[in-house]
């Protein structure tokens, strides 16, 4: 399929070389994937080389779909994904390459951005944030809005949401969540990477800095935007109502609390939206690595662990939460090695 | 060594090099053709899943729906064809008078750098057009070339509606600023190879410089020019990263040029990497194929048009 000569000449020849020892005798790992996870792993993976002379990891960000067609082609030795992958992918990557583990190995929270000149700390309860999307309210004046802002004045100005035009797992955490809060958005869209935005007013931008712009240029947007994109850039958020009535924000504090939320985490029940806690910020997500449980070349699978024990333990994740992203809580962080243990190398 | 003898073994080498020539010759080009023929047969191959799921529905429904696996592709064809349009209409006048004005009316020490600037405009990045429609072009749509359009025209139905600033004027005059150097570049090599007993036959007619010009060299040109519309065109079509940085990526068809639109080549663009399922990937294909066949048909059409044009008189 095309799709697979494209991926192919991407990643073709960084697996080629990392089947061999690379130039100066260090084995070089390699992986694709989200490119959520891009700015993490490469940070970590060049830490990590720092420490551990002889083990170069090579991590291509080709996205997440690109990276499991990879990942179960074995022309690399991990993938990572934003969305775990489901149960047709596990099988077919099972078929050659037997069991498959799935990790999280990162955490963040999606931010709700606006602009509204003037308006600090605006207030949206769920249902209303689904109504917005839902293209059911449409002027910031409507009366569901203000009563939930009383204190502010908002401009007499029409809605305009922006989405992210690109496949995204931010758009899948996001959509995720309206699915969890409306059943009209669940019924009428549903949740994934793109779907079929409902509003009348609404636009797509490429990637967070696309989505970023529009909403910057245009007043009377709204749009969401992960968290580590929002806070390096300074956008203002949305304090949201979560499913326990309280009023928070999207922080690291916030998210992680939902991940505590919810301590058995898995591939198959990944989804830590919507989470019933005071402290809990709706709308976050994990990012996973793919793995082999039983890797063809042992010495190179006992490599790969060790290289993913350090990145989902304390010290990795300390890295990841200076790029704001969301440190793993200690228990995410067991899981995670649990997982890892079961690997036969 | 007798004289025929080294003759004929002359005359063999010189045979041997034309026929090793014509091989080379007959080579390049098939070698064009099987890549087209190749390009085609993967396209197909790779879009069949989606070509067996909805037939000839995938052109003429409009929903794009990768949750529930709907795929029509009647809005990206809309938004394709239409911002092209714009783009060639705006870049097609423009392109020509600038290219008259560079071959007949501008002394020498001026249109040498004039020139230059404009094919300087053809090597920019096309990502650097899309910044500029993003963060320039589409805040002016919205603030002033909009309203001030909407306050003229606006009972025309395609200047109504809300303006986003983003959409498909906005694309268009991005496509036009892109595809503009091609049109004036090559225009003024077809109107400067006008030969200059044309010119001077209008002239002793009595004719003016405009008369010449209007009369007697863009006619005789029109050829050519119309052959570089069609390479811009080419180009407006399948442009990719800057206008998906400037529709606004909504698969919908609105009678306004303000709305946000889609074409083909941005929703491959967006949605290929993250997307996964065979219907989906399948469907992404499709589009490839339709914009190859888009291309195709715009393309063959121009030519009869010509045709047309040119046996009529």
């Amino acid at each position: 399929m095309k799709r697979t000569l494209v991926a192919m000449t991407l990643v073709g020849l960084a697996a080629c070389s990392g089947t061999s020892s690379g130039l100066l005798g260090a084995t070089q790992l390699t992986g694709a994937g989200s490119t959520f996870d891009f700015p993490f792993f490469s940070k970590a993976f060049y830490e990590y080389n720092k420490m551990h002379r002889g083990v170069e990891v090579n991590y291509q960000s080709i996205g997440s779909g690109g990276g499991i067609q990879q990942f179960t082609q074995r022309t690399v030795d991990f993938g990572a994904t934003d969305v775990p992958m489901s149960a047709d992918e596990v099988a077919e990557a099972q078929s050659g390459g037997g069991p498959v583990l799935q990790i999280p190995v990162a955490l963040g929270g999606v931010s709700i951005t606006y602009n509204l000149p003037g308006v600090s700390a605006l207030r949206l309860s769920s249902s209303v944030l689904a109504d917005i999307f839902l293209g059911k309210i449409t002027s910031w004046r409507d009366p569901a809005i203000t009563q939930l802002n009383r204190h502010v004045t908002l401009p007499n100005v029409p809605i305009i949401v922006v989405h992210r035009s690109d496949g995204s797992g931010t758009t899948y955490i996001f959509t995720d969540f309206l699915s969890h809060v409306s059943a009209t958005w669940k019924s009428r869209v549903g949740t994934g990477k793109s779907v079929s935005w409902p509003a009348e007013s609404s636009v797509g931008g490429k990637g967070s800095e696309g989505l970023a712009g529009q909403v910057r240029q245009t007043v009377g947007a709204i749009g969401y935007v992960e968290y580590a994109y929002a806070s390096q850039n300074q956008m203002q958020q949305v304090i949201l109502e979560n499913r326990a009535g309280a009023w928070v924000s999207d922080a690291p504090a916030s998210v992680r609390a939902a991940a505590a939320a919810k301590p058995n985490v898995s591939a198959q029940d990944f989804s830590i939206v919507d989470e019933r806690c005071a402290a809990c910020y709706p709308i976050a997500g994990y990012s996973w690595a793919v793995l082999y449980r039983n890797p063809q070349d042992r010495s190179r699978g006992a490599l790969l662990r060790q290289v993913f024990q350090w990145l989902v333990g304390p010290d990795a994740q300390r890295m990841a939460g200076a790029l704001d992203y969301v440190p793993l809580p200690p228990g995410i962080q067991a899981i995670a090695h649990r997982s890892l243990d079961s690997m036969r190398v | 060594m007798d004289q025929p003898a080294q003759r004929r073994r002359r005359y063999a080498a010189v045979a041997a090099t034309d026929r090793a020539f014509l091989v080379a010759v007959y080579a390049a080009v098939g070698l064009f053709v099987l890549l087209v023929a190749l390009l085609f047969a993967s396209l197909v191959h790779g879009s069949w899943p989606s070509l067996r799921e909805f037939g000839f529905r995938f052109l003429w429904t409009s929903q794009w729906n990768p949750v529930t696996n709907q795929f029509g592709a009647l809005p990206l064809i809309f938004g394709t064809l239409v911002s092209s349009f714009i783009a060639i209409l705006l870049a097609g006048v423009v392109g020509v008078l600038a290219a008259a004005f560079l071959a007949e009316f501008a002394p020498r020490w001026l249109a040498r750098p004039l020139s230059f600037i404009i094919e300087l405009l053809a090597a920019v990045p096309s990502v650097v057009f899309g910044l500029w429609g993003l963060f320039v072009l589409a805040p002016a749509v919205r603030t002033s070339i909009g309203p001030f359009l909407q306050k003229t025209l606006g009972f025309l139905p395609i200047f109504g509606g809300p303006i986003y600033g983003v959409g498909l004027l906005t694309a268009g005059l991005v496509l036009a600023l892109m595809i503009l150097p091609t049109v004036t570049a090559i225009s003024r090599e077809v109107i400067s190879a006008i030969a200059r007993d044309q010119r001077e036959a209008a002239m002793a007619l009595g004719a003016t410089k405009w008369e010449t010009v209007a009369g007697v060299v863009l006619p005789a040109a029109r050829v050519g020019i119309f052959g570089a519309i069609v390479l811009a065109l080419g180009r407006a079509l399948g442009e990719t990263i800057a206008t998906t940085m400037v529709i606004g990526n909504r698969p919908e068809i609105a009678a306004s040029l303000f709305a946000p639109s889609y074409t083909l080549a941005s929703v491959i663009a967006n949605e290929f990497t993250e997307a996964n399922g065979k219907i989906y990937v399948s469907a992404l294909v499709e589009l490839g194929l339709l914009l190859f066949l888009v291309s195709f048909v715009v393309n063959g059409f121009a030519r009869i048009l010509l045709y047309t044009a040119l046996r009529r008189g």
